[in-house]
């Protein structure tokens, strides 16, 4: 267990630079969700904690101890893979005990480490199959395994999800927060999917090229964005970005209103054109034209009325719910 | 999905694999053949008569010293040269494996001995090793050791191995490091992060994993110990001093050609045929399992 900080850190692959300057300070045994889209950096910044990547400049300290020139067995740290990464000629037994072999362990111990992991994690019955004979939430479970028998400072988890299919995710996501309460170990986890970072996250961070756009509870971020990237990024469906000039206002910048906050009115702020609607049962997604021709969004409850195709309907919303943002798409 | 390409009709296929099977046909079944009824039989000193004698050829040569010491030339000539030149070549991949700019180049280099034909590379060691003009005899003398492998076995021996290892280690090379690329760099990650260091991670999951590249190299080094080392042996040392080089290979061509012993050297042949066979179905057992972990 221990505080994990980055201070100023950046990265460059040859001359062009892919992270520049994330801060970060987790706290010991926060569980802190990294979300940005593909290709913002976030699995780069993951390495970097876990020291297959070099750092550029900037320093990454765990409980307090710089650790950019240390090796990655010397950090404490366990990581879990996006494809598991599995050793494949080895036991489930043999996967959880390599580390601890390494560290020399004594047998009892090893054992007795592996079978509580085991039960943990409902791998009791396959602790003899190789990674091939096993499901891929199976693999899942051992890569988990893997990571907590050596009971690490610091968990890492690169979309540790993502190869599963959406009802074993959930399930997954479950046992992983409660796993992380339970052992109350640091974790760094990333992933490109809001909704994980929003149901796992003591904090999340919103990456946005490179760059962490906003640091915050998930409901605090989702509530509060800062920038007009995080607005859009976080919530689904995305939040509704209008010109100041479509509602009559001057200015350069953007304002976003969430499509739960929107409302078909008989009169409103603005008139829009009704494309088409997705009814999910407990609600509906209206999807509008907006005087511009871009797509707006309004979620309604299932029993309200729904505009036919190609009508004109007006919308309205409260004022205070209106994000505003500059035009270099900071929260105004 | 279907991706192979199918043939209509027997006649197409038939006429494509020919020139294949003619090829097989005349300088493989056809002289295979000659050498097992030849085995069978003791031609005059002339030439002109042959004389039945079963399996006498065999008998005489499992009880010929000669025979028996060329074997054991041949188990230490092949495990040297498999040992030596894929050792290098493992230690190399390895190398270029960890080299990520460069490595193109690097990677050309090794390859090139490769094109270089046996009997051509059995000449430049000769030249580099010619115990009166050689380079490497030379400085060899300037330290105070007198390289002469025409006279001493060992040298011999030594030489040849070299000069045959050396061609094949951009072969192993390139096996070797296909086989290391196609390990999961997550997976050595993995293990670096579990706490082993490069070592540890060598031995317990880069080794293990590149097993089945390895267990095809060692038999496809052995055939080629046994057989495609002809030219330099003939070009180096021509299975001297004293036999002391005279794999048996070298010696099938030594007792038929040289010593015009035709009946025993088609034994030998025969001999070889089926070590051959066995490494062969070794082999193909093995790669229909390739996939062991
Ligand atoms: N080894 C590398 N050499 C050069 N560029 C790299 C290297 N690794 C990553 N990059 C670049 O750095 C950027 C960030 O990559 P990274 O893998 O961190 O993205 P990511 O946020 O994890 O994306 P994803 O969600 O798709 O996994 C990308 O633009 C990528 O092209
Ligand atoms: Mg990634």
């Amino acid at each position: 267990m221990a505080s994990l900080t980055l201070e100023n850190v950046r990265k460059s692959f040859g001359p062009t630079e892919v992270i520049h300057g994330v801060d970060i300070d987790v706290k010991d045994g926060e569980f802190i969700v990294i979300v940005g889209p593909s290709g913002c950096g976030k699995s780069t910044l993951l390495r970097m904690v876990a020291g297959l990547e070099t750092v550029t400049s900037g320093t990454v300290s765990i409980d307090g101890r710089v650790v950019n020139g240390v090796e990655p067995m010397d950090r404490d740290i366990a990581m879990v893979f996006q494809n598991y990464a599995l050793y494949p000629h080895m036991s489930v037994f043999d996967n959880m005990a390599y580390g601890l072999k390494i560290a020399k362990t004594p047998k009892p111990e090893i054992e007795a480490r592996v079978a509580q992991a085991a039960k943990m994690l409902q791998l009791e019955p396959y602790l003899q199959r190789r990674p091939r004979e096993l499901s891929g939430g199976q693999r899942q479970r051992v890569a988990m395994g893997r990571a907590i028998v050596r009971k690490p400072a610091v968990f890492l988890f690169d979309e540790p999800l993502s190869n599963l299919d959406a009802k074993l995710r959930v399930q997954m996501r479950l046992e992983i927060k409660t796993l992380q309460r339970d052992l109350g170990v640091t974790s760094l986890y990333v992933t490109h999917d809001q909704v994980e970072a929003m149901t796992l996250a003591d904090r999340m961070i919103v990456m946005n090229g490179g760059v962490a756009d906003q640091i915050g509870a998930p409901l605090e971020v989702y509530a509060n964005p800062q920038t007009a990237f995080v607005a859009g990024f976080i919530g689904s469906p995305p939040t509704n970005f209008l010109a100041p000039a479509m509602l009559g206002q001057s200015g350069d910048g953007q304002i976003g209103i969430r499509p739960e906050h929107v409302r078909l009115a008989p009169s409103g702020q603005l008139t829009a054109r009704a494309a088409y609607s997705e009814a999910l049962g407990a609600e509906t997604l209206v999807h509008l034209r907006g005087p511009n021709g871009g797509l707006l969004t309004v979620r309604q409850d299932a029993g309200e009325p729904i505009p036919e195709e190609g009508a004109e309907v007006s919308l309205d919303w409260d004022v205070d719910r209106e994000m505003r943002f500059g035009p270099d798409g900071r929260r105004a | 999905m279907e991706k192979r390409v199918t043939f209509k009709g027997v006649w197409l296929p038939l006429l494509l694999v020919l020139p294949q099977l003619v090829i097989t046909a005349v300088f493989f079944f056809y002289p295979a053949g000659q050498a097992v009824w030849q085995s069978l039989f003791i031609p005059d000193p002339f030439g002109l008569s042959m004389q039945w004698v079963g399996l006498g050829n065999f008998e005489y040569l499992l009880s010929d010293p000669y025979y028996r010491a060329s074997f054991v030339t041949t188990a230490v000539f092949s495990v040297l040269v498999t040992v030596v030149s894929m050792g290098v070549a493992l230690v190399l991949a390895v190398l270029a494996d960890r080299l990520i700019k460069g490595s193109g180049a690097y990677r050309t280099l090794l390859i090139w001995p490769y094109a270089v034909a046996p009997a051509v590379a059995g000449v430049l060691w000769m030249f580099m090793f010619n115990t009166r003009v050689g380079v490497v005899t030379w400085y060899l003398g300037q330290l105070g050791y007198d390289w002469n492998h025409v006279l001493n076995g060992t040298e011999a021996m030594g030489l040849v191995v070299v000069a045959s290892a050396w061609g094949r280690i951009s072969y192993n090379f390139l096996f070797f490091l296909a086989g290391l690329q196609a390990i999961p760099r997550s997976v050595i990650e993995a293990a670096a992060i579990d706490g082993a260091r490069f070592w540890t991670r060598f031995r317990t999951i880069v080794w293990p994993l590149l097993s089945p590249t390895t267990f095809f190299l060692l038999v496809v080094n052995i055939i080629y110990a046994f057989f495609e080392t002809f030219g330099v042996i003939h070009t180096i040392t021509a299975g001297g001093p004293q036999q002391s080089t005279t794999i048996l290979v070298y010696k099938v061509y030594a007792d038929g050609f040289v010593g015009q012993d035709l009946g025993s050297s088609a034994a030998q042949s025969v001999i070889l045929l089926v070590v051959v066979s066995i490494l062969t179905i070794v082999q193909f057992k093995f790669v229909e399992r390739r996939v062991h972990y």
